[in-house]
């Protein structure tokens, strides 16, 4: 009996861990093995390979590859701090200052935008910048330009829809850990005679920081691979590191070229999310889990 | 600060000020490609030339082909909608699986696997997406010079594109399914076994009707995310392109009001699977 028992156990982990390791090990493990190993050979003749780091020599002495790599990895780490600077006072509000229905009101409000897909997002904002656009036409009728201006491909309108697509993951990890913050610490630290700001360093800030970090961690692995926005925003002078892969994979079919790209993305992106959590000494499980 | 404390008037107006620019910053895209849907020009852009419905319905008269004339659209709308639906298919199941050997499995190595399911959440789409191609095109080689076997659906297209959705929308079903699983009160469950259920009742009669508020939740997402995606659909499409894939084309080419109409169709579709999900959560209360 004792017998059998353990082997239906035995049989339902099976069971059960099987599909498990089918995805894990088929689409995530094994897949970027290959990658790694098509990024680590040279093509020496037709169907001949020998192994090199030729792709990663490229990468450092083309100076443009390396240009947009540092790039994409500034401008993405300007636009996390701008998206959590505008979602800060917003998630402060829905969580401290509204009440009741109107909190929950205004929470859904902010995340219905992200209901709808990032192409018709971006359409909208073509929409409105470009120079035969809704504020061009605008900024005209006003008297502030005499031509109508054209606002797209620009660094600035670059990081706008960047902020504005990864809004929701920033709000929603901050709102949760505003949340759960007492507001009687608030009022305490306020009867005590400190002032505003010193509240919000010494308080707010401390017990805010895991969703501070988790929201940061997202957005700023969001930007770093988005593809949309940099491409249809960002005009053909401002290159994101994405589009060079695809340049390399898709268009050129230079598999080796675009692997080692990838993986130079993946460390990046890897050692980034490594250091915030450093910095803020938090565990990865842990905070995806807030996420 | 907060309400309880005195706040000076010029901190009560910014807040409410703050609020209101951020709402028009939120809505302002989408109100614009809502209202261009319906402008009487041949692009998307102002002067308002007067409303009109060509855009959906089409005008032979004047050239236009509207929304619902626009065959390769359509079909690409139809597209999605297959992908999404077995993307949702296979993430449930597996998130659900998944969500019992976390919860309920003990076994060696077990933390480490459940770190790494949430690994494809730290992978960018993009790079998701050339290792699936490459691994995929690597094993269609070898099949092909091993055993001389044509496998197509390791070429790319839409099976590539359900399989490389399915990679990181799996993670998010199980996240969502098994926190839900972790706060079931076990008692139930051994209250059952007490009384003679076998385990397949306790499953069908107690579990899996507690999870189906997760369980419809996670494949609302799954739907919603396959529908959405574009990176990592981008590197695995072959000849059918999915919408986010065909309006990312024509948005290239320079885009036509019907751009706006089935942004319109989105924004409707999206609005309308939100307030279902949310009445269900409510009548729930």
């Amino acid at each position: 009996m004792q017998d059998s028992t353990r082997w239906q156990a035995r049989l339902v982990l099976m069971l059960l861990l099987a599909p498990a390791l089918l995805w894990l090990l088929g689409l995530i493990i094994l897949p970027h093995v290959d990658l790694a190993v098509i990024s680590l050979r040279e093509r020496a003749g037709p169907q001949e390979y020998t192994r090199s780091l030729a792709q990663y020599r490229t990468f450092f002495e083309e100076p443009l590859y390396w240009h947009v790599f540092l790039r994409t990895a500034v401008m993405s780490v300007v636009a996390t701090a701008l998206t959590l600077l505008v979602a800060f006072p917003v998630a402060w509000v829905i969580a401290k200052v509204a009440r009741g229905r109107a909190s929950a009101l205004l929470f859904l409000v902010c995340l219905i935008p992200f209901w709808v897909s990032e192409t018709v997002r971006t359409l909208g904002w073509m929409i409105l910048l470009r120079e035969s656009g809704v504020l061009p036409a605008l900024l005209v009728r006003l008297g502030v330009t005499p031509e109508p201006v054209e606002l797209l491909y620009h660094d600035a309108t670059l990081l706008v829809g960047l902020v504005y697509t990864s809004m929701l993951f920033m709000i929603v990890p901050l709102v949760s850990a505003l949340e759960s913050l007492d507001d009687a610490l608030i009022e305490a630290a306020y009867d005590l005679g400190a002032s505003g700001f010193s509240i919000l360093r010494t308080i707010v800030i401390p017990h805010a920081a895991p969703g501070i970090t988790a929201g940061c961690i997202v957005v700023f692995m969001l930007t770093l691979g988005n593809y949309l926005t940099p491409v249809l925003l960002g005009g053909k002078n401002s290159q994101w590191f994405t589009e060079t892969i695809y340049t390399q994979f898709i268009t050129r079919f230079n598999w080796e070229q675009g692997a080692a790209f990838g993986f130079l993305l993946l460390i990046l992106s890897t050692a980034i999310v490594w250091t915030g959590l450093k910095l803020a000494g938090q565990r990865f499980g842990e905070v995806m889990q807030r996420s | 600060m907060i309400p309880s404390l005195p706040r000076p008037l010029w901190l009560r107006a910014s807040t409410w000020l703050v609020i209101g620019a951020f709402l028009v910053f939120l809505f302002l895209p989408l109100v614009i490609v809502a209202i261009f849907a319906f402008n009487d020009a041949p692009y998307p852009a102002p002067p308002w030339h007067g409303f009109t419905l060509d855009w959906f319905l089409g005008n032979e008269s004047r050239g236009r082909t509207g929304l619902f004339q626009d065959t390769e659209l359509l079909g690409s709308i139809g597209t999605s909608a297959l992908v999404a639906a077995w993307v949702t298919v296979l993430s449930v199941l597996l998130g659900t699986t998944n969500a019992f050997l976390i919860e309920r499995c003990r076994f060696p190595g077990k933390q480490a696997l459940s770190l790494l399911m949430l690994a494809p959440l730290v992978i960018p789409g993009v790079i998701l997406g050339i290792s699936i191609l490459a691994f995929a095109s690597r094993l269609a080689d070898l099949a092909d010079t091993w055993w001389g076997w044509e496998l197509d659906f390791l070429r790319p297209g839409l099976p590539l594109v359900v399989l490389g959705q399915f990679s990181y929308i799996a993670t998010i079903a199980t996240l969502t399914i098994s926190a839900r699983l972790k706060r079931f009160d076990r008692t139930l469950e051994e209250a059952a076994l007490n009384l003679g259920a076998s385990q397949a009742a306790v499953l069908g009669t107690i579990i899996l009707p507690y999870l189906r508020p997760a369980l419809i939740g996670s494949a609302a997402i799954s739907f919603l995310m396959s529908f959405a995606d574009f990176n990592t659909t981008l590197m695995l499409v072959g000849s059918d392109a999915p919408l986010t894939v065909m309006m990312y084309g024509r948005m290239r080419e320079g885009a036509t009001p019907v751009m706006n109409a089935v942004s319109l169709f989105l924004m409707l579709a999206s609005a309308l699977l939100a307030l279902t999900l949310l009445r269900r959560s409510k009548e729930r209360r």
